[in-house]
Formats: C-alpha cells, sequence, structure tokens
C-alpha cells in the first residue's frame, strides 16, 4: 500500500504536469485582457501540443542525432526538475542535501542540450539565438545559486523541502527585506530563463531579435511539442520556488494547501502578463545589465541577513 | 609491493631506452608503457582500497638525499591519473605520431616522463623530490619541442622552459627552508618537526603556491600553458594537462599536511587564486579559435575550480567545521581525477581532428559529427562532462565543492560566508561560461556545415586513435555512476589534511555520498524519461511524413555553408561583455560601397598577463643583464680563465 | 528589528545601486529626487514630532523632492544635452563596485562607535555606503550634470547619517547643509547651463583643458 504522504507527493506531481501549460494560457489572457483584446482561450497551449503530437516532421539534412536528442533531453531535465522541486508544503519525491545545486545543473544540461541542438542546424539565426541564451544564461546561474545561498542561511537547511518547509511567517518578520530582495533576484532569473520580456519577446516573428524562440526554429512535429511541453514544465518549475517563498503555507490541510498554491502559481503568470505588458523588451545590451544586477539583489540579501 | 612499483618504473626507462637505439622502438616503448601502467596499478589500487601504505628505502650516495619512496593514499590517488591516462595515450600517439612520419625517439622522452612522474608522487625525501620534478620537467620540454622544425614549436618551448624553471627555483627555495628547520630533508621529518603557523610558514606557504602553482597554472603564473599544449603533439598535450600539472596540485597538497594548523588567510588566498584562474581561464578560453590553446586555457579553468575546492577544504581545517573541510577536499581532489580524464579525452580528439581535418582554427572546421563519427560522439561526452553537466563526473566533483560552499555558509561565521559564497558564486559563473565554451567548441567544430575543403574530405581516425577516446569517455560516466563508491577512497587521504580522524572524515564523506546517491537518482529520472522519450517519438512518428528538406534560412536562395555563426561570433556577446578584461583586437574591414564584395573581420585576444606583466618584466631584467654582457666574448680559453680563477677564490675563500 | 525603518534603509540601498547601473539622465536625476524624498520620509518617521524636526524634513522632502529635480531638469532641457550618463565606468562595472563598496561600509558601520545607539543597526552602514555612492557617481561619470546628481546623493548619505545621532545635533545644522546644497545646485545649475553656452559641451573632461 502507498503510504499517505506519497500518493500526496504523487497527486501534486500529477498536478504540476497537468497544470503547467496553463500558466502560459493565463499569461496570454492576461496580455490580452491590457490590449482590449478576446484573448486566445485559456488551453490553447494544450491544444498546440495535442496538435504538435498529432504531426510528422521536416527534418534539416544537415542536422544529426544531437539535433533530434535536444528537445528529449531538455523536456525529461526540467521533467526530473519537477521531481526535485517541492510544491505546496510537501517535500519533493527526491529530496537531498544540495538537490538545488542539481536542479540548476539539470537547467545547464537542457541549455546544452538545447543549444547544440540549435548549432546543428547551421543555420546563422539559431547560431545568434545559441550564443545570447549561453550568455544570459552565465550570468542568470550565479544569481539564482546566491538566492539559494540566501535561503539556505536563514533557514539552516540544505536541501530544497527542508528550506521551503521552514519558510513561514515568522521568518518573514525576522528578515522581510532580505527576502523581498531575493524574490526580486529571483522573478528576474525567472523572467530571463523563460525567455519573457524584457529579456526576450515569446511573441515575435523576427528571428535577428529573438533568444529562445530562435533557438526552435527548425525543429517541427513532436519535437516542438517536447519543447513547448518543457518550457511550461521550466516555468512551473521556477515558479515553484518564487511562490513557496511567497506563501509560505504547510499542512493547514492538504486540499487548502494545494488550492493555495495552485492560486498562487497563476497569480505569478498574471504577474508576467502585467509586466509583458506595460513593458518594452529591453535592448540585447542592457540585459546583462539587469542580470549582473540580479546577483547585486541577491548578495545584498546576503549582507543584509548577515547585518541583521 | 613496492616490486611491482620499482619494476614498473624500471621497465618504463629500459623500454623508453630501447627506443632511442631500436629501429622498432616505438613500439617496444609504448608496449612497455602498458605493462609497466597494469605493474603500477597494482599497489596504487590496494593502497587505495586498504587506505594502507608501502615504504622502501634504499641508499643513495647523493648529499642529503635517500631513496626513500612511499605510496600512501593521497600518492596512490595522484598515481592513478598516471597510470591510467599514459598508455591510453601512449596507444593513441603511436597511430598518431606515425601518421606524423614517426619521431620514434621521442618515447624515450615520453617513458622518462611518466616514469619521473611516479617516482615524483611517491618520493619522500626533498633531493629525489627535486629531481624527479626536474626530470619531469625536461623530458616535457623535449616532449613539447617534438615537432622542432616549427619556429613556434621551438618558442613555446622556451617559454615553457623559462617558466617552469622560474617555479622549480620557488621549490628549491621551500624545501631547503623546510629541510633547514627540520634538519632533515625527508619528508615524514617535515611532518615530525611540526610547523606551526607562523610569518615563517607563511612565507613557506607562499612559496608552494608560487612554485607549485606554476606548474599547475594558477592566474598569473599560468602564461605558460596556451603557448606549449598546442605546439605538442596531442597525446603529449594530454598528457601534461591531463596529469602533469597535477604534480603541481600535488606538491602543494603533500607540502599542506606538512603543516599542523593553518591560518583563514591561506584559505582565503586559495579561494581567491582559484576564483581568479577558474574565471580568467574559461574567459579567455571562449575568446580563442585554436581549439588546443582553447583547451589550455580550460585546464587553467579546471585548476582553479580544484583550488577552489581545496581553498574551501582549508577554509573548514581552519576554524573547524569538519564538513565543509571533507567535503571541500574531496571536491578538489576528485576534480584532480575528473579533469585528467575528460580533458586528456578532449585534447585526443581534438588531435584526432587536426590530423584528419587539417586546420586548428575552430572557424574553419564544422559538420565533422557525420564525418568522424567516433570522435565526435567521445568529444561530445568530454565536452559535456568538463561544461560540468549532469550526469557525468565533471559535474560530481563540483557538486561536492558546492554542497562544502553552501555548508560553510549555513554553519559558518561572516567571515566564512564571504569566503564561500565568494567560492560558490565564481564557481556558478564558471559553469555557465563553461557551458558556452564547449557548446561553441562541439557546435562549431561538429555540427552544422564544413567552413572549408579539408573539413569536407575529413574522414574517421584510426582505430588505435578512436579506442582511447572511447575508453576514456566512458570513464567519465563510470566515475560518476561509481563516484558514492569512490568517496571512500578518501578516507585514508582527508585524516592527514584535515587533522581529523579517519572514523571523522569516512561519517563526513557518508553524508556526502548520500547526496551523490541522491543526484545519481535524479540522473536516472532524467535517463529513463529520455529512453522513454525517444521510444515515444519513434512511435509517435512511425507511419507518418518525415521529410528531409534544407535549413530554414528565411528564404535565402542560395545559402551557404560560410554563412554559419563562426566561434567568433558565438562567443561575441561574452567577449564584449567582458571587453575591459579580454582586451581583445578587432581588425575590421566592413563591406563597402552599393555592391559589397571584401568585408572581413578577425579578432585575436592575446593574454594581458603576459602583454602587461611578464613582458615588461622579462624586458627589464634583460636590460639589466645586458650589462654582463662585456664578459662573454666567445673564446674558450677566456671562459677557461673564467673558471680558474672562480676556483681560486673559491679556495682561497675557504682557506682563509 | 523595525521593518518599516529597515525597509526604508534597503530602498535607500536599491535606489544607490540603481544610481550606479542607471544609463540616462532623465532617470538618474529622477531616481536621485525619489531618494531624498525617501530619506525626508524616514527622518520624519526617525525624528521626534517637535516642530524643528518636522520643520528640517519637510524643508528637505520639498527642496530634494521637487525644487532639486526641477531645475537640474531645466538645466538638461535647456542645454538640450545628450540623454546618456556617459560613464568612465562601465555600468557593469560600476554595479560590482558598488555591491564591494557596500560590502565595505557594512563592515565600517558595524566597527563604527556612535555617541548614541541608532534607531536601527544599518542606518549607519546605509549612510556611508549613500555617501560612497554620491562619491563614486562624481568620480566616475563624465558629465558636470551627473557630478551634481552625485553631489546630491552625497549630501543625501550626510544627511541619513545625522539621523543615526538626530537626538544630538541640532536641527539649525541640518537647515545649514540643506541650504548649501540648494545654493550649490542652483550656482552648479546655472553654470552647467553657462558652460553648455560658451563650449557647447559639458564634459568635465574637456574643461581640464582650461588649465593651461
Amino acid at each position: 500500500m502507498i503510504p499517505v504522504t506519497t500518493q500526496m507527493a504523487l497527486l501534486r506531481l500529477a498536478a504540476a504536469f497537468v497544470l503547467a501549460p496553463l500558466l502560459f494560457g493565463v499569461i496570454n489572457r492576461t496580455q490580452a485582457l491590457f490590449a482590449g483584446r478576446k484573448g486566445p482561450p485559456l488551453l490553447q497551449m494544450y491544444f498546440d501540443i495535442a496538435k504538435l503530437m498529432r504531426k510528422g516532421t521536416v527534418i534539416s539534412r544537415t542536422t544529426t542525432w544531437v539535433f533530434r536528442l535536444g528537445p528529449i533531453v531538455g523536456l525529461s531535465c526540467v521533467a526530473t526538475g519537477c521531481l526535485l522541486v517541492p510544491f505546496a508544503g510537501l517535500p519533493a519525491p527526491i529530496s537531498f542535501p544540495g538537490d538545488f545545486v542539481v536542479l540548476v545543473a539539470l537547467l545547464a544540461l537542457m541549455r546544452f542540450f538545447t543549444v547544440s541542438a540549435a548549432l546543428d542546424t547551421g543555420s546563422s539565426f539559431e547560431g545568434m539565438g545559441a550564443s545570447r541564451e549561453v550568455q544570459f544564461s552565465a550570468l542568470a546561474e550565479p544569481a539564482l545559486l546566491v538566492s539559494f545561498a540566501v535561503l539556505a542561511r536563514q533557514t539552516s537547511a540544505l536541501s530544497l523541502s527542508e528550506m521551503f518547509g521552514q519558510v513561514s511567517v515568522i521568518f518573514w518578520q525576522q528578515a522581510a527585506p532580505s527576502f523581498i530582495l531575493v524574490l526580486a533576484a529571483l522573478f528576474i532569473v525567472f523572467l530571463a530563463e523563460n525567455a519573457r520580456i524584457p529579456f526576450d519577446d515569446p511573441n515575435t516573428h523576427l528571428e535577428l531579435t529573438m533568444v529562445h524562440e530562435v533557438m526552435v526554429l527548425d525543429h517541427g512535429g513532436p519535437d516542438l511539442g517536447f519543447i513547448l511541453y518543457g518550457s511550461a514544465l521550466k516555468m512551473w518549475i521556477l515558479g515553484a520556488l518564487i511562490v513557496n517563498i511567497v506563501i509560505p503555507i504547510h499542512e493547514i490541510s492538504v486540499w487548502p494547501d494545494i488550492f493555495l498554491f495552485i492560486v498562487g502559481m497563476l497569480l505569478l503568470a498574471v504577474a508576467v502578463g502585467v509586466v509583458e505588458s506595460v513593458m518594452a523588451r529591453l535592448r540585447l545590451l542592457h540585459v546583462p545589465q539587469l542580470l549582473v544586477g540580479a546577483v547585486g539583489l541577491a548578495i545584498l540579501a546576503l549582507m543584509l541577513m548577515l547585518g541583521a | 609491493m613496492m616490486t611491482f612499483f620499482l619494476s614498473s618504473v624500471s621497465l618504463l626507462m629500459a623500454t623508453g631506452l630501447a627506443a632511442l637505439f631500436s629501429r622498432k622502438g616505438s613500439l617496444i616503448a609504448v608496449a612497455g608503457c602498458i605493462l609497466a601502467a597494469i605493474l603500477g596499478l597494482i599497489p596504487v589500487l590496494a593502497s587505495l582500497f586498504t587506505s594502507a601504505a608501502f615504504t622502501l628505502r634504499i641508499g643513495w650516495n647523493v648529499p642529503f638525499g635517500a631513496f626513500s619512496l612511499e605510496i600512501d593514499p593521497l600518492s596512490a590517488f595522484f598515481l592513478l591519473p598516471v597510470f591510467l591516462l599514459s598508455p591510453l595515450a601512449a596507444l593513441y600517439g603511436q597511430a598518431y605520431l606515425q601518421n606524423q612520419g614517426g619521431h620514434a625517439k621521442s618515447w624515450f622522452f615520453w617513458n622518462s616522463l611518466v616514469a619521473s612522474m611516479a617516482v615524483l608522487v611517491a618520493a619522500r625525501n626533498a633531493v629525489l623530490f627535486l629531481v624527479a620534478w626536474e626530470i619531469m620537467s625536461l623530458c616535457s620540454f623535449f616532449l613539447v619541442v617534438c615537432e622542432h622544425r616549427h619556429a613556434e614549436s621551438r618558442r613555446a618551448g622556451w617559454i615553457y622552459l623559462v617558466s617552469t624553471h622560474l617555479g622549480t627555483a620557488f621549490i628549491v627555495a621551500l624545501f631547503l627552508l623546510l629541510g633547514n628547520s627540520a634538519h632533515s630533508f625527508d619528508f615524514n621529518e617535515f611532518i615530525r618537526s611540526g610547523i606551526v603557523s607562523s610569518p615563517a610558514a607563511t612565507l613557506l606557504f607562499f612559496l608552494s603556491v608560487v612554485g607549485f602553482g606554476t606548474k599547475a597554472g594558477f592566474v598569473p603564473f599560468h602564461v605558460w600553458l596556451p603557448e606549449a599544449h598546442p605546439a605538442a603533439p596531442s597525446h603529449v598535450s594530454a598528457l601534461m594537462s591531463g596529469v602533469m600539472i597535477k604534480m603541481g596540485i600535488y606538491g602543494l597538497v603533500r607540502t599542506l599536511t606538512f603543516f599542523n594548523a593553518y591560518p583563514f588567510s591561506w584559505a582565503a588566498v586559495l579561494i581567491a587564486v582559484g576564483a581568479l584562474s577558474g574565471i580568467l581561464g574559461v574567459l579567455f578560453a571562449i575568446a580563442q579559435h585554436d581549439v588546443k590553446r582553447l583547451l589550455a586555457y580550460h585546464s587553467v579553468e579546471n585548476i582553479g575550480i580544484i583550488t577552489l575546492g581545496l581553498g574551501t577544504g582549508l577554509l573548514g581545517t581552519s576554524l573547524q567545521l569538519p564538513f565543509v573541510a571533507v567535503i571541500g577536499f574531496a571536491g578538489g581532489l576528485l576534480h584532480v581525477l575528473n579533469h585528467a580524464v575528460f580533458k586528456s579525452l578532449l585534447f585526443l580528439g581534438a588531435g584526432a581532428v587536426a590530423l584528419r581535418a587539417g586546420p586548428r582554427d575552430m572557424d574553419r572546421l564544422g559538420g565533422l559529427l557525420k564525418r568522424m563519427p567516433r570522435t565526435g560522439i567521445a568529444f561530445f561526452i568530454g565536452a559535456a562532462a568538463i561544461a560540468g553537466v549532469p550526469p557525468l563526473n565533471g559535474f560530481v566533483s563540483e557538486l561536492l565543492i558546492f554542497y562544502a560552499g553552501f555548508d560553510g555558509i549555513v554553519a559558518g561565521s561572516v567571515p566564512v560566508v564571504a569566503a564561500t559564497v565568494a567560492a560558490v558564486a565564481a564557481l556558478g559563473l564558471i559553469g555557465g561560461l563553461a557551458v558556452a565554451c564547449f557548446t561553441k567548441v562541439f557546435g562549431i567544430v561538429f555540427l552544422g556545415e564544413p567552413r572549408s575543403r579539408e573539413a569536407e574530405q575529413a574522414h574517421e581516425a584510426d582505430a588505435l586513435m578512436t579506442v582511447p577516446m572511447l575508453v576514456l569517455a566512458s570513464l567519465c560516466g563510470i566515475i560518476a555512476l561509481a563516484s558514492p563508491l569512490i568517496l571512500r577512497v578518501f578516507k585514508g587521504i582527508l585524516p592527514g589534511l584535515t587533522h581529523l580522524s579517519a572514523a571523522e572524515c569516512s561519517f563526513r564523506l557518508d553524508r556526502a555520498a548520500h547526496t551523490l546517491e541522491g543526484f545519481l537518482a535524479a540522473a536516472a529520472a532524467v535517463i529513463v524519461m529520455a529512453t522513454a522519450l525517444v521510444w515515444a517519438r519513434r512511435r509517435l512518428l512511425s507511419g507518418r511524413s518525415q521529410t528531409v528538406v534544407v535549413t530554414w534560412d528565411c528564404g535565402y536562395v542560395k545559402p551557404s555553408a560560410s554563412m554559419q555563426y563562426t566561434s567568433s561570433s558565438f562567443a561575441q556577446p561574452l567577449v564584449d561583455l567582458f571587453g575591459s578584461i579580454l582586451r581583445t583586437h578587432k581588425h575590421l574591414e566592413a563591406p563597402a560601397g552599393h555592391f559589397p564584395s571584401i568585408g572581413s573581420m578577425r579578432t585575436h585576444t592575446a593574454d594581458i598577463f603576459r602583454r602587461l606583466l611578464f613582458d615588461p618584466l622579462f624586458a627589464a631584467v634583460q636590460h639589466a643583464l645586458i650589462m654582463g654582457h662585456f664578459l662573454q666574448h666567445g673564446r674558450i680559453h677566456l671562459y677557461v680563465l673564467y673558471i680558474a680563477l672562480t676556483l681560486l677564490i673559491l679556495l682561497a675563500v675557504k682557506l682563509q | 528589528m523595525a521593518f518599516p525603518m529597515d525597509s526604508l534603509l534597503v530602498c535607500v540601498v536599491l535606489i544607490d545601486l540603481a544610481l550606479l547601473a542607471v544609463n540616462r539622465l532623465v532617470t538618474l536625476v529622477r531616481i536621485a529626487a525619489l531618494q531624498g524624498v525617501l530619506i525626508g520620509g524616514l527622518s520624519l518617521y526617525v525624528g521626534g514630532a517637535d516642530a524643528a524636526s518636522i520643520l528640517t524634513a519637510t524643508a528637505s522632502l520639498v527642496l530634494k523632492g521637487i525644487v532639486f529635480p526641477f531645475m537640474l531638469m531645466r538645466a538638461m532641457r535647456e542645454a538640450s544635452i545628450n540623454r546618456e550618463v556617459e560613464p568612465y565606468i562601465g555600468l557593469n562595472l560600476s554595479i560590482i563596485f558598488g555591491l564591494a563598496l557596500l560590502a565595505l561600509s557594512l563592515w565600517l558601520g558595524f566597527k563604527l562607535p556612535l555617541p548614541v545607539a541608532a534607531a536601527s543597526t544599518l542606518i549607519v552602514p546605509v549612510a556611508l555606503f549613500t555617501i560612497l555612492a554620491g562619491l563614486f557617481l562624481i568620480v566616475g561619470r563624465l558629465k558636470a550634470l551627473t557630478q551634481i546628481v552625485g553631489y546630491l546623493v552625497l549630501e543625501n548619505g550626510i544627511y541619513t547619517f545625522s539621523l543615526a545621532i538626530s537626538h544630538q545635533s541640532s536641527w539649525i545644522v541640518e537647515l545649514g547643509i540643506l541650504l548649501d546644497v540648494f545654493v550649490a545646485v542652483f550656482i552648479m545649475g546655472v553654470i552647467t547651463y553657462q558652460i553648455n553656452r560658451e563650449f557647447d559641451h559639458i564634459d568635465t573632461n574637456q574643461l581640464s583643458d582650461l588649465k593651461d
């Protein structure tokens, strides 16, 4: 018999796998609301993925196995990431000290394969996107790690489950300024890693200006479906890091916890939609500045925590 | 056990000599190298698994010298890469040099190099250590200038020779001071004399960091690496970068065991040196176009990571944070082995590419994965391993260093947190940049379309060359898989460094093993899911249309290979971002007119330390020495006169 | 730990960092003004309810929040200055320098002995950092206008510092400093305008040629 906690953990995991694409629907709806449009249906991402899964593929003759492996490894990485990140208060299925480093490394593995797959096509556009992607992520990685350092220091915990298990109202009262700064840093990393405005415009159709979307120009059919679903899961994971800090809930009871958490995720998506509606894309030259700023915010949070 | 070791060393020397005199010498030497490695691995593995130490002392008629050898777990750990990589690289080198026209005599230096490194690591006497050190430096010099007909090789050789001897000078000073205070040149006496931390000890530490750091490639003493590695034949670069520069790390670690306690400042120095070497190494690597030069800079980066690990360990020891100490050292030392494996793999791969495709300039390569599939897959695994992505070995050691760092952040006082956060942030930045760098290398060299005729006509290397690469590639995976087991060997090594008992060490190592098991579970999840998805994709696509066309090119009529992104363009955002450090020179000929035909851009990134630190320094030294020029006439009888005068004066002084 | 006060102080630090990172002159002036307002608000929060401290705080609020930005904007408009900041030291590097300065001031701030206990442990380090950030703006930027802003930020820092020991110092001193700065900004604004009219630019680098 499966113990109750495992059942609940599986339930939360299922929620992640099912609900992740919904975030994109909420973002698009928010944007549409701002622009006074009706917008695509909330479930558009599901329709897209389902349709792609039913299609054949068109592949460049330049490509090799690296190209075909790219989307597959990418999706496996973020799916494994879902096993590492705790949702709604319960410990994650795989939890050990230092698991957040593995999470960061899984994102790096995903990037390694996505970028290699992009270069495999020999297209200059995809090379351009790949080159930008590695630059931005190289700066986002220290920001993420220093943010984890702040959380670890404050909670005296070395695994994500323990960390988020201890973020409580009391912690918020003790070190609110630090937490706000870390949240800001994480939000910047969230936007950068998920290729959202102000870092990247997922809706543009000009190859020269894109970062993430341009890397997957040559993928089609199920491959593109994997990529879309992978990016949804990635957004869910990184979003969960933020929501877990903002809503310090544990074990009020199971269903309200899950409900609150999902509401939090949807609100985060609304926030992304608002940012995208009121901001323009940054000039590419200024993107590193914002990311260096994120590292700065995280370091500042740590300094305040040590000082206080 | 020491019989195995001695016979291994003598076999190396004997077969090496055979290479000098016999026509089939190279075959004998390679066979000898392989056999010697097998013999040598016996005591090494025995020591590692039982934590035992095997000793041997033979009388030796050298003042202060003694032929005193010992294989303890620390020595055994550093002997492991020596005996693991030298036979693989030798097999490869045999085939490689065959294509380059022989150089049979170089095998004498190769075997002597391997033997000297083995003796160096086992030596327990400072004089013996220095003799082995010097033989190692000279043999590697001769191997670097193997292709001495190229002026470039000769120049690189001189730079190497000068810098390695500058380093040796510091090491000699170090051992003289140590010997002076211990009244013996025996390493065990150094330990027994119990050097406590004091200004004198700090001087010793400084000497060892500079002396051994020159061999290891700490910034700013790394300037010889990017010259020597590209000039040497690939299997020699593999051995030098994979194994020989680790002798510098070994020297540093061995010196650390002589001290009773470490002040906090030493740890801070090592972390700073590690962060600097790591970040600058990878930055300069990104800006390079020559694959081997790029790999040489990556050695600097990885030495930086190792030093970050050692620095973190030192920090834990100095401030009584046992967990940080144990895991930091373990991570740093494990990275020694890991780097040896993947760096030699990458150098061998780069050699295969140079041999079969021609140009070393990345911007003239491309599309090699289809033409050299086995080399390509081995290089891909090596690139992923060095970039530090799971599930390969490069990530395992980085994970340990991260773990130690985060533990310091959680448990330490304010200075500890400052140091460990610096280490963690530096390691994060290095990791991100390494991914950028190695997606660039693999993507530009092996993927896309060939950018030159030579690359287009490339074909797979001989089996003798690809098999060692594939073995090394599988080692990258095996070490990662076996990492929780490998951690156990450290319980014999770490007590000497952390001043903790073996039980205390193994308790902490078990905690780290728990983390590694968690990581392996995550890695297994990735692999299972990826396999499932491959299967799912095949099922989904069966019976559907799978069209193969040209790459989407935005509607150009005639796409050509020269339109692809090159290594310079791929690196440009990062090079520009760090422009104030790299100071890349750009030569731009912009296309002009209404129908532009010619336009070109070249970038060149010179080493700032060489240009701004060493060139002026050596110019000044040369200027000073020019004053002694009047003594030099080129006439033999004058020189005999100088010698006679010197002897007379010395005699007079002595008899006074 | 006084939560609202610390949050205000953290905002001041963030503004300092933003000042180092920002690329547009207009934004620079605006955030400097925001910082003035924040610090004015802070002094209202910390200071007593007596007329003197309310007067000082209000004066500083009005001057730094409204008058100075207005004057600087006017000077900028009339001198039709290029909108970019033109740093000597790159913006990314400035942020890193800023963090180093912050670490330094945190360290100094906790070491520094104070005659009386400050209202918050953060107040002295933040004041020091603001002073250093102002100095950095003066040293690391090219234009006369950024130097005025740097001077303003410097004054913000000094003002914050005085808050730490507000019970001791007289409000007359506060007003005196404020008046000084007012005159300084006024004169510099006018001079900027004049320099521009004479030389068609306000690059301080080229002004140094005048010494020959």
